[in-house]
């Protein structure tokens, strides 16, 4: 695999090179640690009144699914959704069902039009993202609560526009999953 | 452009299989999730166990998110403080001016009272605080209003317990874990709080609309008396809720009731007091029922003294 960091190192011979080989461990739970910390941190940011910040985990699902189709299995949703379910405060088992489901829509969409560029990615995961959120509020008000689709205006437009941010830092993610560590013995 | 994904599984029956098995368990995770889903909209307590595991494992980062918070947070204070000092002095010397004598009427306002209290045979009675905690947490991305605070089961925390600031009311315990427990903030959509008006104790409904402010609904009917500015605090009806925690300030009115925001704003309170279950008939220092009426003749059966009410489900 091919080192693309852009960083000056020192540069090393052939030989030295081979002894340092990227971790598995790093290179297949990258996207798996990334986007369960991209589940936990709006919790953690602040305090809000309203939902504002964009379901983070989500776009990093959608992200990685665009960036990497082949890194993540089509039944990661169930996992990953799992995990934010804990932590989102929706009813447990909406973000199951709604990862799980985006996945597979992911992979249809991809089989129906299987060459893409940034404006049509950006324009399928900004339909992900509305629809997600609007579902959401739909199984949140099932749940007990009443919000009007009003109130998620802010936060929809936030998490389009976070979307291509939300790329880049997956895409430097994918190339530091793939630092070489120096093996020992 | 990006080039599309080779599909092709080729005549490798391994690979065959393992695409067709992905599928499967794909489609059972939304099968898996529409039951998990079902089952937790019946049951609202379902899978408290999970979250408050959860809340407990992940309690110590999110402690030290706080603090970065709470000091960023002084922090841009402390600048904008310098930009308007000068202003600021002043203003606040006539407001301490005119403080003074308020508090000077409000010491009077005090004494009066406790001497009609002491009259009455009602003592004063102050909630003792359970707990202090850290808010470390919120439903941010979710419609719902929840929050985690850095206090448990461990430190006395129960669920139904009423969670508050110096400000004021900040929301209730739903479900506890051992080291965090999660707070139904006020402007959660499905919060309903019973209050009064603080001037004159007219009777409403304080209701979390989901984005910070809270929907009045007067109880009355007839002319709506509310007016932007009004100060609502709690009415300690139905228990939970200390009567008098204060809770919201009028805005804007509408044609059956108002819009009032919430005191103590979750954004800007990071220390949070979780006060004991209110309970009207667990209070000693109340005046017992009056009981039937006494008559000239011993009843056959001696009325028992109304039986305490159980805990309060924390489901209105």
């Amino acid at each position: 695999m091919k080192d693309q960091r852009a960083s000056p190192r020192p540069i090393r011979t052939n030989k030295q090179r081979a002894a340092l080989t990227p971790s598995p461990a790093l290179a297949y739970l990258a996207p798996w640690l990334s986007i369960i910390v991209a589940s936990m941190l709006p919790g953690w940011v602040i305090i809000s009144a309203g939902p504002l910040i964009p379901p983070l985990g989500y776009l990093m699902l959608v992200a990685w699914r665009q960036l990497r189709p082949d890194l993540l299995p089509v039944w990661a949703g169930l996992p990953l959704g799992l995990i934010d379910d804990l932590f989102s405060g929706q009813p447990f088992g909406s973000a199951i069902l709604l990862w799980s489901v985006t996945m597979l829509a992911l992979d249809v969409l991809e089989h129906r039009f299987p060459w893409r560029n940034f404006v049509t990615e950006w324009l399928v995961a900004a339909a992900m993202i509305i629809a997600y959120l609007m579902m959401s509020l739909e199984i949140a008000n099932a749940g007990g609560g009443a919000t009007s689709l009003l109130v998620l205006a802010p936060q929809m437009l936030l998490g389009v526009l976070a979307y291509p941010v939300m790329g880049r830092v997956v895409a430097r993610i994918d190339q530091a999953r793939l630092t070489r560590f120096r093996v020992f013995g | 452009m990006a080039p599309p994904v080779n599909r092709r599984s080729g005549n490798s029956r391994r690979a065959q299989y393992s695409r067709f098995y992905a599928y499967v368990a794909a489609v059972l995770g939304v099968l898996v999730g529409g039951y998990f889903l079902l089952t937790s909209l019946g049951n609202h307590a379902g899978f408290s166990w999970a979250r408050g595991a959860a809340a407990d494992v992940t309690e110590p980062v999110a402690r030290v998110t706080t603090a970065t918070r709470a000091g960023a947070d002084s922090g841009i204070d402390t600048l904008a403080g310098f930009a308007t000092w000068g202003s600021q002095n002043a203003q606040l010397k006539r407001e301490v001016a005119l403080a003074r004598v308020q508090l000077a009427e409000a010491a009077a306002t005090a004494d009066e009272n406790r001497r009609l209290k002491d009259l009455l045979h009602l003592s004063t009675q102050d909630p003792h605080a359970v707990a202090t905690a850290w808010m470390v947490a919120s439903s941010n991305t979710s419609s719902r209003r929840y929050a985690t605070i850095s206090a448990g089961s461990n430190q006395g925390v129960r669920p139904g317990m009423a969670v508050r600031t110096s400000l004021g009311l900040v929301g209730r315990v739903l479900e506890t874990g051992h080291f965090a427990a999660r707070v139904l903030l006020i402007t959660d959509s499905e919060s309903k709080v019973p209050v009064r008006r603080a001037s004159d104790g007219t009777p409403a409904f304080a209701q979390g609309l989901g984005d910070g402010t809270l929907q009045i609904q007067l109880l009355t009917l007839g002319i709506n008396p509310l007016k932007p500015g009004d100060a609502f605090v709690a009415s300690g009806s139905g228990g939970l809720y200390w009567p008098g925690t204060p809770i919201a300030v009028v805005t804007s009115v509408t044609r059956d009731g108002a819009i009032a925001h919430m005191l103590s704003d979750p954004g800007a309170s990071e220390l949070v007091e979780v006060e004991p279950l209110w309970n009207p008939m667990d209070d000693p220092s109340l005046p017992a029922p009056s009981g039937p009426p006494q008559v000239a003749h011993p009843l056959p059966h001696p009325a028992k003294p109304a039986k305490p009410k159980p805990a309060h489900k924390h489901w209105l």
